[in-house]
């Protein structure tokens, strides 16, 4: 399998949340600092990596019917893993996230990737498979962060970045680095409204940007033709 | 007593209401909202699933996992006993009353993946709710989200017909009008009881 192709399919072509339209509630609802998002996407990421190497491992040896179940079981010992890791080593990122951790469990994008594609495809690919959509998945959390926290509040990086002396801080105190002052920011961005409409804008965009890209392979093949 | 159970009721379907300020159950809501039929249908599933879910989740969690050390299985437990339970509701409806099962029966295993209901379990154990608050929590958060999806289905039909840039067609236009409900949901935020 071509990883470059896999790659550039997770990433933008085949895009969990703005092509595949799923995982959308903690894209929402987690994404107003760059500390939450990028801790959950990495989160994501580790899980969903996880998840896809052990169903691939165990593909020919679950049975049909109950497939659906033995893979929420792999996924929830896993997400459990990590919820607890992140409660004990970065409590501050437990505390942000607070349930949107536990709820991983029912993200479609882990339990769709296990049915669509680690159960049918060897370990090795399911490997990055894993990781490709992850940091698909990161990249529009990691999106809607900036838009949110730059509009919203006027600063970059917020609870990671620190514009101090320490430059990147783990305990979610860093007040990021201020591109302009709070009183001109649109405050009802970091809002749940927000969310809604900050992931509407960018989906209109994904949308523009993949019909032009068609349109220009449309014409090239018409070009070849004649 | 009577106080907590209106303001935690009044909470759940208007000031913190699970679609549109919690974010929870958002893809089950952009998926069966295109029509007022199947809205309606899975609305109905949901209440239901969510305060069984919720009392006996309470259940569960208070007798089996707490007095066996074993807290931090909730998440592990809680899906397996909503896996199981939308199974038993399944099988229990399509014997003994076929014609609801009839109305909602493909959305049942759904619900499973609709993270309202494990969000609504996780949420009773966080805020320490005892039975009675958790199963009132559980059926008006359903509500909520039954409100929320009836709503906007009947917004979505009316959208067919309106007039917007082309790259917004399909999924873009259903967010940015989410946006605004979200808008007006706030309004309803600082409304308490006493």
């Amino acid at each position: 399998m071509n990883r470059k192709q896999q790659l550039f399919e997770g990433v933008i072509t085949n895009n969990p949340v703005l092509v595949q339209q799923i995982g959308l509630c903690a894209t929402m609802a987690i994404s107003t600092t760059l500390f939450n998002g990028l801790g959950m996407g990495l989160s994501v990421l580790i899980i969903l990596t996880c998840c896809n190497v052990v169903v691939a491992a165990i593909r020919k040896i679950i049975p049909e019917q109950v497939r659906l179940a033995i893979f929420v079981v792999v996924i929830a010992g896993f997400v459990t893993i990590v919820d607890l890791l992140l409660q004990a080593f970065i409590p501050a990122l437990s505390d942000a996230l607070g349930v949107f951790i536990p709820l991983i469990v029912v993200n479609c994008i882990i339990i769709g990737r296990a049915e669509a594609f680690s159960s049918k495809n060897s370990v090795k690919d399911s490997l990055f498979d894993g990781i490709f959509q992850g940091l698909g998945y990161t990249a529009v959390l990691i999106a809607m962060c900036l838009i949110r926290e730059l509009l919203g509040s006027g600063t970059i990086g917020g609870g990671l970045l620190n514009g101090a002396s320490s430059f990147i801080t783990l305990d979610g105190t860093g007040a990021g680095i201020r591109i302009f002052p709070q009183e001109y920011a649109a405050g009802i961005l970091v809002l749940p409204f927000g969310g809604f409409l900050t992931l509407g804008f960018l989906y209109a965009l994904m949308q523009h940007l993949l019909s032009k890209g068609a349109k220009k392979k449309d014409a090239k093949e018409k070009e070849v033709q004649e | 007593m009577l106080a907590s159970l209106v303001s935690i009721s009044l909470g759940a379907i208007l000031v913190n209401n699970f679609v549109f300020s919690q974010f929870l159950g958002i893809c089950p809501f952009m998926g069966v909202s295109n029509k007022m039929s199947t809205a309606t249908g899975m609305s109905v599933a949901v209440i239901f699933v969510m305060t069984l879910a919720s009392a006996i989740c309470w259940v569960i969690n208070t007798y089996l996992l707490i007095p066996l050390n074993l807290a931090f299985m909730q998440t592990v437990a809680f899906i397996l006993v909503i896996a199981v339970l939308v199974q038993f509701v399944e099988m229990f409806l399509k014997k003994s009353i076929p014609a609801l099962y009839s109305a909602m029966g493909i959305f049942l295993p759904l619900i499973t993946t609709n993270c309202a209901v494990l969000g609504v379990v996780l949420l009773n154990t966080q805020n320490n709710y005892n039975f009675l608050e958790s199963v009132v929590y559980g059926f008006t958060g359903g509500v909520g989200f039954a409100l929320a999806l009836v709503l906007f289905a009947s917004i979505r039909e009316r959208l067919e017909f309106a007039d917007y840039p082309k790259a917004f067609e399909g999924f873009a236009i259903c967010l940015v009008s989410a946006a605004l409900f979200a808008l007006a949901f706030m309004g309803f935020s600082g409304m308490k009881i006493m």
